[in-house]
């Protein structure tokens, strides 16, 4: 027997969460984004008042003024969203406990074996539907298909507050009509050589020869041929076995733009203490530093190297951070963002060779030290106890990176 | 009208029964007038599209009218109020 997989969209999400907590704002169009004073301005997520007007996810605050002008923009509540976010897998834990979360607002369920119970997939996705709106008070749409890919074509067909089927007998006629970029995986520059191919709808990409789509793609084409045809077999992951932590990193855009390499080194520190917090608290330790930089003419790089002894000591992986970036910045143009991350992360436990020359001892010291500025932070604040270099510039250092930490929906292949 | 509700955080004397149920007694309103709740009718989660939250929303009798009294998901319990009331 077929499975049947849901997939439920909150659409605008953070926006009708904010919707719904300034009723005031009914019928106006609202854009959740930075806050503009600070220069993070752009537009996390517009409702759909403001969409028709033009406004889109990405845009400057002042480009979406322009579009539309009576505009509000409210800034995030990332905490509240995350709670909202929980209420719904609650709501969904209710029908199945098959649900694996893509991002912070859609989800897949499994909910083959339910449907005895529940009634069919798309009863299933009314009752979820109507349980969102009066229990969140917020608006999905659900894709109800037999499988992961055409489930999600499915939500995204209609919008808002729909339910759309993706059947065997139906997605020759619904799906293969869609363009070829709303399937995944099949991104802008994809897009761009399919068409190059005359290749347009994802009915086309289906009707292709799968080995012209490995000639072209790789062993993507292979896995876009199978998507297009509903051979996707992938399994809906057991709720709580998220994909273990690849890598630990934080940016920012900087209050102002940088000028000076102190100027960089305040905030690698910054980032620095963030990222090793979270993996002193996550356990991890790190063996490889990257560094991300983005100049004020949006021209940016990325540069990683491996480290000798796995580490979660902000001091090493600062001074890793910083020798990175020194070596390859030359000052060209003021530089506006800057991030650090921890990647080819190891157990708290794992053990290494020590060589003749290292001085385990005052890595030791380190540790400790970093061990009581934590709990410090814990108890009495993140500002209760900083480093010197933080004062020479205060409004740079000002940041608790901590507390920002980012949600992204993971890679669909895990 | 939409615009004529506001949400009213209030001070809730309630209890807890036997079986771990919350059950508020008591709405002490803004201007300290205690209302005492004579019945709860439902109780379930739901959410406020008037007054812009979510929560449990218990629909209580008091003085013979039907109010809702929403327990916020942040601990806090609001009604929805009519504006100068």
């Amino acid at each position: 027997m077929g499975r049947t997989i849901l997939h439920s969209d909150a659409n605008c999400f953070y926006a009708s969460v904010e919707h719904l907590h300034h009723p005031e704002l009914n019928g106006k169009p609202v854009a959740v984004g930075g806050d503009p004073e600070a220069r993070h301005g752009i537009v996390l997520t517009a409702d759909y008042i403001a969409k028709k007007r033009g406004v889109k996810t990405g845009m400057a605050l002042w480009q979406a003024k322009q579009a539309c002008p009576e505009i509000t923009f409210l800034p995030p509540r990332m905490d509240l969203y995350l709670r909202f976010s929980n209420m719904a897998h609650e709501i969904y834990a209710d029908y199945t406990d098959l649900q694996e979360p893509f991002g912070i607002d859609e989800s897949w369920l499994d909910v083959t074996s339910s449907a005895t119970i529940k009634g069919d997939g798309y009863k299933i996705a009314q009752e979820i539907s109507n349980r969102m709106k009066s229990e969140l008070g917020i608006t999905v749409s659900i894709g109800v298909s037999f499988n992961k890919i055409f489930a999600k074509l499915g939500s995204d067909y209609k919008k808002p507050d729909a339910i759309t089927t993706m059947y065997q007998d139906e997605f020759q006629t619904k799906a293969w009509n869609l363009p070829a970029s709303d399937l995944l995986y099949v991104g802008r520059s994809t897009y761009q050589k399919l068409i190059r191919y005359g290749i347009h709808t994802i009915g086309d990409l289906a009707r292709t020869d799968e080995k012209i789509l490995v000639s072209m793609f790789g062993k993507m084409g292979s896995v876009l041929w199978a998507f297009a045809n509903g051979y996707d077999d992938s399994p809906v992951k057991i709720e709580d076995t998220s994909a273990p932590i690849k890598s630990i990193g934080n940016s920012t855009t900087t209050p102002r733009d940088l000028l000076t390499d102190l100027d960089v080194k305040i905030i690698i520190y910054m980032l620095s203490e963030s990222v090793a917090a979270r993996l002193r608290k996550n356990g991890f330790r790190c063996r490889v530093v990257e560094i991300s930089v983005r100049d004020n003419g949006l021209f940016s790089f990325t540069r990683q190297h491996k480290i000798t002894n796995a580490t979660n000591i902000t001091e090493e992986i600062a001074k890793e951070a910083y020798r990175i970036f020194k070596e390859n910045y030359n000052w060209e143009k003021p530089i506006r963002s800057v991030g650090v991350r921890g990647a080819d992360l190891v157990n708290d436990n794992y053990w290494e060779q020590l060589d003749l020359f290292s001085r385990p001892e005052l890595r030791e010291k380190q540790m400790k030290m970093d061990g009581t500025v934590d709990i410090l932070r814990k108890r009495f604040g993140y500002f209760i106890i900083q480093r010197g270099l933080m004062y020479q510039d205060t409004l740079l250092s000002h940041l608790d990176a901590e507390a920002n930490g980012r949600v992204h929906p993971h890679g669909y292949f895990g | 009208m939409d615009v004529a509700i506001r949400k009213v955080y209030v001070n809730v004397m309630a209890e807890f029964t036997k079986d771990g149920n919350l059950m508020p007694r008591t709405i002490i309103w803004e201007d300290g007038t205690n209302y005492e709740i004579q019945r709860i009718k439902d109780c379930r989660r739901a959410a406020s599209l008037r007054a812009g939250g979510v929560g449990l929303r218990y629909t209580c009798v008091i003085g013979g009218q039907e109010k809702y009294l929403f327990y916020e998901d942040n601990n806090m319990w609001f009604v929805e109020g009519n504006t100068g009331a």
